[in-house]
């Protein structure tokens, strides 16, 4: 299974963290700092897999990005390295061409769609279409909703209130 | 894992699996993802021989791919894949020798990892010509991995002492500052067992020293041989035939150990070592006896311990003791390889035996920490002399640091009396004199009525060295250390001539004197029955008053019980106590005691120490 999903800048600062196994506050902090260190140091040519605490970390690098995830001895890094990259293009179709400003501004999408795409540190859907589909349904929703909300009965029932 | 174990549910598979395995594309990483789960799929499932071969095929070409994930990950594999079928891996064998040599870091550590797994007798020898070639180019951080795996290689499948040597030559001379205590221990146990190739290593380590003299492991194998083997190197001898010829002089020998502790690197081991190598060739080349005697003095005042209490002692084997010193430097006894590799696999500092055979530990002159006591010699059982067949991991070390037998066994007295010596010690329940206490049981022993000469003998041998060592008495090292030479036919005291045997004082301090009165026993000459009072000097009432004496070993001492042991105060009383000592060297040489003083005042625990000189010279 996958323990966690870390996104990192090339900086060093974090973008988003999803964690799918118990680590405290403390923990958490640490492994963010550990693993930063290792894998913002590693250069371009080496692999994408890092042997760390007794699990491997498989990460990718997107422009100024890098998609970490944690995974088990026994699972296949190359099937995690098509996760990251499925993750990736579904990012892309949604906010369309994507970059790491995206990510900052509207960074709770991108936790709705991690969480669509990922439940339990395994993959549950593999198809990008639905994915979208899902998301826009969503955003839909929230819209009505923020209509709702601004119409002028709303206001007068607020303000009598 | 479905298949696992289950032969049906193999077989419905295995038309599955050949068929993906077949029609998968493997130019997108989708695709390789896909193939090597495969692969680990047909690993684990129940065996089928053509799968199998698929199998190896697939992680063949993963290994000639260019991207680094898609060969880390068959590295990896075919590690796995080790345990199921040995055979195919050897075949990529090459391949893997060049992913050793990668630039990415995690695949050469997998590529080596492999490596090493797929060592056997056939291919041990270009393989391991090959590592070492790496080891040259190598950086830094891998170098230490490398050369351990070297060195196991080396060990575990060498098929000969000479091509063993020879690697590991090479690879001292490479990384030797990687290499652990543990592989070049290992080394000159091999080199001791082969008899025949002492003249060869000897001759090649002094040719590695002259280039490479950096590597702190191969100086301190170099300074050890060339202790050990001096005059093979000299003297050209059992030259193989591929070797050439090389003129090494005396001299050129010795320059070679004196750099070794001349240099400000070398560490603390090695310099002890290039000392204990120093006096054996002092022995073996006696030309050069007087130069190798000036460098030994000049560490005499050195700051570290070690090297002050070694030369010191060396120092000493010069001037005094030059009769003994060839018999003290004889070529060392082989070491069982056997039972070294046993020991080795089983010992753990931990198993250290802490009953007092640890401070028998103290004659070898080592004051090297408990973790390897020889403590065969509490060994009862075995009758073995002690020396040779110590046990515990660091036993190498003791005796590459001291090829000095024990002092006692060099001046005669037998081994098994030691055996004896221990039990004596064990049921006297001496603590481990670890430290100063030394000085204190030895002394508990010879209090107590036994007339063990043997006893006699530890103390001497146990008095030189930890004497030296702790300096317990208020006496600064080098005359300490002369108590044992102090008894040799130059004393300290004046001459005493006068009536026969003139009682003296023999201790006085603000609160204790001791008188000593003589008396010779008719028939023995050698005897002088003593009668020692004790009177108190100070208003405070002494109780539970014992009086302990130790003596050298050439003397014999027999304590009567005291008349009592509670001295009242200001001399209103005293307590007489006889002895009885027996000089096997009466006329050469006088009496010379130790006395220790215990008391109470009030409850309180008081201590006096002393030392004896001023005996009458015919005594």
């Amino acid at each position: 299974m996958i323990h966690f999903v870390l996104l990192i800048s090339r900086q060093g600062k974090v973008r988003l963290t999803k964690w799918y196994s118990p680590y405290s506050q403390k923990e958490r902090a640490k492994v963010i700092r550990e693993l930063s260190g290792v894998i913002l140091t590693r250069g371009p040519k080496l692999c994408n897999f890092v042997d760390w605490r007794g699990f491997k970390v498989v990460y990718k690098r997107y422009a100024s990005l890098y998609f970490c995830m944690c995974i088990d001895q026994d699972d296949n890094e190359l099937e995690i390295l098509e996760i990251i990259h499925h993750y990736v293009e579904i990012l892309d179709r949604y906010f369309g061409s994507v970059c790491e400003l995206d990510l900052i501004f509207n960074f709770h999408k991108a936790y709705y769609i991690l969480d669509e795409l990922l439940i339990a540190g395994e993959l549950q859907e593999s198809s990008k279409k639905t994915v979208a589909r899902l998301i826009a349904a969503q955003d839909s929703l929230v819209e009505t909703a923020k209509e709702q909300a601004n119409s002028i009965s709303n206001i007068i029932a607020q303000a009598t209130k | 894992m479905l298949g696992q174990g289950d032969a049906d549910a193999s077989d419905c598979m295995n038309d599955i699996l050949a068929q993906v395995a077949t029609k998968t594309e493997s130019n997108k990483n989708a695709g390789n993802a896909i193939l090597y789960e495969c692969v680990e799929t047909i690993m684990s499932i129940e065996d089928n021989g053509g799968l199998r071969v698929l199998a190896i095929n697939i992680l063949g070409r993963f290994l000639s791919n260019r991207d680094n994930n898609i060969r880390y990950v068959a590295l990896n594999m075919l590690m796995k894949a080790m345990t199921v079928d040995a055979q195919a891996v050897q075949r990529h064998r090459a391949t893997i020798l060049e992913c050793v040599k990668d630039s990415d870091a995690s695949i050469r550590k997998r590529a080596l990892e492999l490596l090493y797994l797929l060592v056997n007798e056939n291919n041990v020898k270009p393989l391991t010509k090959e590592l070492i070639e790496y080891l040259e180019v190598s950086d830094q951080e891998f170098k230490g991995d490398l050369t351990a795996k070297i060195c196991s290689i080396v060990e575990k499948f060498s098929p000969e002492k000479f091509w063993y040597i020879d690697q590991m030559l090479k690879v001292l001379s490479e990384a030797g500052n990687f290499v652990k205590d543990e592989v070049w221990h290992a080394l000159i146990v091999v080199i001791s067992n082969a008899s025949d190739l002492h003249g060869y290593t000897v001759r090649a380590l002094y040719r590695a020293f002259q280039t490479s003299a950096e590597q702190e492991t191969l100086v301190r194998v170099a300074v050890w041989c060339i202790g050990e083997y001096g005059d093979l190197l000299v003297n050209n001898v059992g030259m193989l035939n591929i070797e050439e010829p090389v003129t090494v002089t005396e001299s050129d020998a010795v320059d070679v150990v004196e750099v070794a502790i001349k240099r400000h690197t070398s560490d603390l081991t090695t310099k002890a070592m290039a000392l204990v190598a120093l006096l054996k060739l002092s022995s073996r080349f006696p030309s050069c006896s007087e130069r190798i005697r000036d460098i030994i003095v000049q560490h005499k005042g050195s700051l570290v311990l070690e090297l002050q209490q070694r030369s010191i002692e060396f120092n000493s084997i010069f001037e005094k003791h030059q009769n003994i010193r060839s018999a003290l430097v004889e070529r060392m006894p082989v070491l069982d390889e056997a039972t070294f590799s046993g020991r080795r696999a089983g010992s753990v500092p931990g198993a250290v035996s802490t009953s007092s055979g640890a401070s028998l530990n103290l004659p070898n002159g080592v004051a090297k920490p408990a973790a390897a006591p020889i403590a065969d010699l509490l060994d009862l059982s075995s009758d073995d002399a002690p020396a040779p067949s110590s046990s515990g991991g660091d036993f190498l070390q003791d005796l590459l640091g001291i090829d000095l037998l024990p002092t006692p066994a060099a001046t005669g007295a037998s081994q098994t009396p030691k055996a004896a010596a221990d039990v004596l010690l064990d049921l006297l329940s001496i603590g481990t004199p670890t430290t100063g206490q030394s000085n204190l049981s030895t002394a508990d022993i010879l209090s107590s009525s036994q007339d063990n000469k043997i006893l006699l003998a530890n103390l001497d041998g146990l008095s030189s060295p930890s004497l030296s060592a702790q300096a317990a008495l208020p006496a600064t090292s080098a005359p300490v250390l002369d108590l044992l030479d102090g008894f040799a036919p130059s004393p300290k005291k004046q001459e005493v001539n006068g009536t026969a045997y003139p009682s003296i004082v023999a201790y006085e301090s603000s609160s204790l004197k001791i008188a000593f009165n003589f008396a010779k026993s008719p028939g023995n000459p050698q005897t002088t029955l003593i009668q020692a009072t004790f009177t108190n000097l100070s208003p405070n009432v002494y109780t539970d008053f014992l009086f302990q004496a130790a003596v050298p070993k050439f003397l014999q001492l027999h304590l009567d019980p005291a008349s009592s042991n509670s001295l009242p105060a200001t001399g209103n009383g005293s307590i007489t106590q006889s002895l009885s000592v027996t000089n096997s060297q009466h006329g050469k040489k006088s009496l010379i005691m130790r006395i220790r003083i215990a008391y109470k005042i009030n409850g309180k625990d008081v201590l006096e120490e002393g030392q004896i000189n001023n005996f009458p010279r015919e005594l």
